[in-house]
């Protein structure tokens, strides 16, 4: 049952045209750093800036977006979701099994480039890069459990998301003191600065309540879309 | 065998009430949903689907209460009016996925049985995408079927269909009803509502209008005053004949035809050509005004 579920969600998710802007983030961020790498003469000192502002603070949050809202918004947008709702499953089975997909989507989208990306800047550093790819899934799970809230919720999903992603995320989690500690981009960073030591990755927010909030959020954000799809009311065409 | 219960449900939005006040028994057999477009038909058979709650009233399957209770779906197969399939899959994947989602033991048997009752095995092994309207709704009810539901819920099944098609939609509806299934299907259409359901309930502008077999039907809707519009060759002698008999209830002349009130109908139209026939008019039209199903509807509504 959990098989059909995620060979259903997969359909979906790459069956579409927007299943290439999946591939096509991570593959910006490696062009990206190979360039760096091939003109740039020591790459090592921008390393973790580049990673950290652009790897997770911009590329990150739009791959684990697309994953969460192409696993689960778009079946409800379209109407598709009816097939898996009129069946006798658990609505937290449904749930579940789209945001562990997404989840897997964004490890082999989103944190395994990050942590190429971190070798190709300075292959010297594997520990750094390593921290860098853990740091992106411990994100990525907090994001799919976020964003598989508000396609639940809402019928703009992707649009609100991509606010959040790129306004909240982005900017706010970046320059904005107050902002920081409220972002699943710092809580993150708090994971990655413990792992790796690196001199220049520091984290508004401290590790202890960085893994708190994270979890908090997504248990918070599951269990709202679990609760939501139990009693989603799908739209008549009168 | 199953009973769907609709009881005193009223559903609205915001300010606008879809459904008003409605109690409907549907038992085994082919139960005919029929009313104009908006009238409330989809929201009713989403209700009866789970997938929207009553504002008022409860609706219940075997005394069970539908809306979100996921274990009602053993016993309900849905057509959703809905195009959208997973169409990347082949006709034959998504109807095995559905008798996977259902938990069947044998799922590849099921699907197989299911597509060879909707007559679809040559095109199985093609993508949904590369299907014809038609096809697609086979296939949508080749999924609905596959966990043999003792109800079968369809939501304007005959949309885009051809006519080979709609007879063997038909032809299948007609038999899961003999089967004793509890089947519900909605339609704006009367011939086609007639040619199916052994029971009819009409619904117009959310309310409950009419219910029954289609023969008390088509009586409630031919046996209603009409305004027919003639034209002859001698109009002020055809009215005078015409509402000499109980049959008229008023004549309206005017330059070129003659408006005429009709009471009974199948009286009307037997005396109208014998009238011509005895006088010597020729009769150039005769024609309804107003046949169109929604003024049918709105006078079974304004007679109650």
């Amino acid at each position: 049952m959990v098989a059909t579920i995620a060979r259903l969600t997969l359909a979906t998710l790459f069956g579409h045209r927007r299943g290439l802007l999946l591939f096509i983030l991570p593959v910006v961020l490696l062009a990206l750093c190979v360039l760096l790498a091939l003109t740039v003469d020591d790459t090592a000192d921008f390393s973790t800036a580049l990673l950290q502002q652009f790897g997770l603070a911009v590329i990150l949050p739009l791959v684990a977006l697309i994953a969460a809202t192409g696993a689960i918004a778009t079946e409800i947008d379209d109407g598709s979701i009816v097939y898996l709702l009129s069946k006798p499953i658990k609505r937290y089975t449904i749930i579940l099994t789209k945001a562990g997909l997404a989840i897997g989507v964004i490890f082999a989208l989103g944190a395994i480039p990050m942590t190429l990306a971190g070798i190709i800047l300075d292959p010297s550093d594997l520990r750094t890069a390593l921290a860098f790819g853990i740091g992106a899934l411990v994100a990525g799970i907090a994001y799919t459990a976020i964003f598989t809230a508000i396609s639940v919720i809402s019928a703009n999903a992707v649009t609100i998301g991509l606010l959040y992603s790129l306004l909240w995320e982005s900017v706010m989690g970046q320059y904005v003191d107050g902002a920081k500690a409220l972002s699943v981009q710092q809580w993150s960073l708090a994971l990655i600065q413990k792992l790796s030591d690196a001199p220049h990755v520091e984290s508004a927010v401290k590790l202890p309540i960085a893994m708190i909030l994270l979890l908090a959020v997504t248990a918070v954000g599951l269990t709202l879309a679990i609760t939501r799809l139990r009693s989603l009311v799908l739209s008549t065409s009168e | 065998m199953s009973v769907i219960r609709i009881e005193k449900v009223s559903r609205w939005y915001g300010n606008v009430v879809a459904i008003n006040d409605v109690t409907m028994t549907i038992g085994p057999g082919v139960t005919g949903l029929l009313g104009p477009n908006g009238a409330g038909k989809s929201t009713l058979i989403t209700m009866m689907a789970g997938f929207l709650p009553p504002s008022t009233g409860t609706v219940t399957l075997d005394g069970a209460e539908v809306w979100r209770n996921e274990g009602a779906y053993r016993h309900i197969g849905l057509v959703p009016e809905t195009e959208a399939v997973y169409d990347t899959l082949t006709g034959s994947q998504f109807v095995v996925a559905n008798a996977q989602l259902q938990g069947l033991p044998n799922p590849g048997a099921a699907a197989a049985e299911a597509i060879t009752t909707v007559a679809m095995e040559d095109a199985a092994g093609r993508r949904i995408s590369t299907y014809s309207k038609g096809m697609k709704q086979r296939i949508k009810m080749a999924a609905a079927l596959v966990h043999e539901p003792s109800v079968l819920l369809l939501d304007e099944p005959f949309n885009g269909m051809d006519p080979r098609q709609r007879l063997h939609l038909m032809d299948l509806l007609r038999r899961m009803g003999a089967d004793g299934r509890t089947v519900l299907f909605s339609s704006h259409i009367l011939e086609e509502v007639q040619q199916v359901a052994t029971h009819i309930e009409v619904v117009v502008s959310g309310r409950h209008a009419a219910s029954g077999d289609y023969r008390a039907i088509r009586t409630l809707m031919t046996d209603r005053p009409v305004l027919y519009r003639l034209r002859s060759s001698d109009n002020r002698r055809l009215a005078s004949a015409l509402i000499a008999d109980p049959c008229t209830s008023g004549a309206d002349l005017d330059d070129s035809s003659l408006q005429v009130q009709v009471l009974d109908f199948e009286r009307f139209s037997r005396l109208v050509p014998t009238l011509a026939r005895e006088l010597g008019i020729r009769l150039l039209e005769v024609a309804p005004t107003d046949e169109s199903l929604e003024s049918v509807f709105s006078y079974l509504v304004g007679r109650r």
